[in-house]
């Protein structure tokens, strides 16, 4: 049994705003949600000060003391992007979401860096003082997948698709098989990440994030020749996956159909990214989507400004699609969103095919010439007509990704 | 803490920890039924009486415990036993 899988909803909180039109908006006019840090100045070793932090968002009401207890703000975000992703999709209140019928496949890099701080405090301290009912749950890699589980009632399976940077390409792959395959009927797809120091110290400590203190929107700088690292950046995202007849019979709005999932690994290095199995992992979804690379008219890069990640990358696709294929990262724009990045991309990468233009990689200004020949997508963006788009994400530890959508007409 | 000073710092204790309205603080409120508090919330309860009082509070202690009131008095009765 195969079924057509098809994106319904797509929900979000971000840098630049927490729906399309604003973040449109934002991608039209180049404009960058990198900000320095003021109060990261107190860790006189970290050297990057950068970060492109969610904008300011109000909960409703009905998130009261009950509903957050149990959350970080990762889990908030993971929460309210789903349930923004659910309205858009018109099934609050659906009993779909209570049959069973409805999964979530969710990540992040990791819980919540406060609660795990508390932890950190007890093995320093040796006192459990801090610690309350809910430290661990807020903590737990999986905090966001279940705080969504909780809020809606949904009974279904829960996949925790904590693969760092591929947690949300993970989420929606996992979540596509899993509808494909007759297990369930919608699934809550995505991820989140909440901003703390740590993930900007994991990357100093390694000198691939960007130390561009005093310019901060020119940071980072995917593919440039003038690149200096990553920039962390913070949100979440949800994507509805639902079976097409499902999604048909009551008559819900079809954003594109999840075409090809691929998923592998490395099982090379840790950090160091390997260009074979990047290439690899492109030709498995165009495999599972029953496509040629010639169909495939845009390609929507991790490119996330470090100098061997983008090099590997750009090789990679090069193989693949060959060099006139028109690619840009979205990372200039809202920095490294980590656990959110995958399903931020494939949310806007689809917007973009939607509106048949794609956004630049911001400040891009003179590919590096020890990346490959690629169609790179600079300036004010680019008018494309395309069917299909794949949307590409590789995460430490060696996970490779790749998502295939085509336009829903 | 001074004894007279218990039920007015149990009560600012709780309208802070729980988000809960100052009027519905009484001593006859029943935990689960009027506040809506749930055993995950009675285990931090007992968490911040220990930071309260100074005292390792049992879950004995709290066996009992319907009320605001018997709360003020497992707080009254671990005051009275001296501190570690």
């Amino acid at each position: 049994m195969s079924r057509r899988v098809v994106v319904t909803g797509f929900g979000g909180l971000t840098a630049l705003g927490h729906d399309w039109q604003s973040i449109s908006a934002s991608l039209r006019s180049n404009r960058s949600g990198v900000v320095r840090m003021q109060e990261w100045d107190k860790l006189d070793d970290l050297g990057s000060k950068l970060a492109a932090p969610v904008a300011p968002y109000t909960l409703p009401p009905h998130y009261d003391r009950k509903v957050r207890r149990s959350m970080a703000p990762v889990a908030v975000m993971s929460t309210r992007a789903s349930e923004l992703a659910l309205e858009d999709a018109g099934l609050i209140g659906d009993p779909i979401l209570k049959s069973g019928m409805t999964g979530i496949a969710y990540g992040a890099c990791a819980g919540g860096a406060e609660a795990t701080m508390a932890f950190g405090r007890m093995g320093e301290h040796k006192s459990l003082r801090g610690l309350t009912s809910n430290t661990y749950v807020q903590m737990m890699s999986h905090t966001g997948a279940v705080n969504i589980g909780l809020f809606f009632g949904i009974t279904g399976r829960v996949i925790p698709s904590t693969s760092a940077c591929t947690s949300g390409s993970q989420g929606i792959g996992f979540a596509y098989e899993t509808i494909k395959h007759g297990q369930q009927t919608v699934m809550i797809a995505g991820g989140a990440e909440e901003l703390s120091m740590g993930p900007t110290a994991v990357f100093d400590t390694l000198f691939a994030a960007s130390r561009r203190n005093d310019a901060p929107t020119t940071a980072p700088r995917p593919f440039d020749k003038k690149r200096d690292g990553l920039v962390i950046g913070e949100g979440a995202a949800t994507v509805i996956l639902e079976d097409l007849e499902h999604a048909k019979a009551r008559g819900a709005r079809i954003y594109a159909e999840v075409m090809g999932f691929g998923t592998n690994s490395d099982g090379a290095h840790i950090t160091q990214p390997q260009m074979e199995t990047m290439a690899r992992v492109m030709e498995l979804a165009l495999e599972d989507a029953g496509l040629p690379a010639s169909t495939i008219g845009y390609v929507n890069a991790h490119g996330t400004a470090t100098d061997r990640g983008d090099v590997a990358e750009s090789i990679a696709t090069q193989k693949v699609f060959g060099d006139s294929i028109p690619i840009s990262s979205l990372k200039g724009h809202f920095g490294h969103t980590l656990g959110a990045c995958g399903s931020l991309e494939a949310w806007l990468s689809i917007e973009m095919m939607r509106e048949d233009w794609f956004a630049p990689t911001l400040n891009l200004d003179e590919v590096d010439p020890a990346c490959a020949k690629l169609d790179y997508i600079t300036g004010e963006g680019r008018k494309l007509q395309t069917e299909h788009i794949i949307s590409n994400n590789f995460a430490f530890g060696g996970i490779n990704t790749a998502l295939i959508f085509k336009r829903w007409n | 803490m001074r004894p007279q000073d218990v039920f007015q710092t149990l009560k600012d204790t709780l309208v802070e920890q729980f988000d809960l309205e100052p009027a519905k603080i009484t001593p006859e409120a029943r935990l689960a039924e009027d506040l809506d508090l749930d055993s995950i919330d009675a285990v931090d309860m007992i968490i911040k009486l220990q930071e309260m009082t100074g005292r390792k509070v049992s879950p004995e202690d709290f066996k009992s415990v319907r009320t605001v009131g018997d709360v003020q008095q497992v707080i009254e009765k671990l005051l009275s036993t001296p501190a570690p």
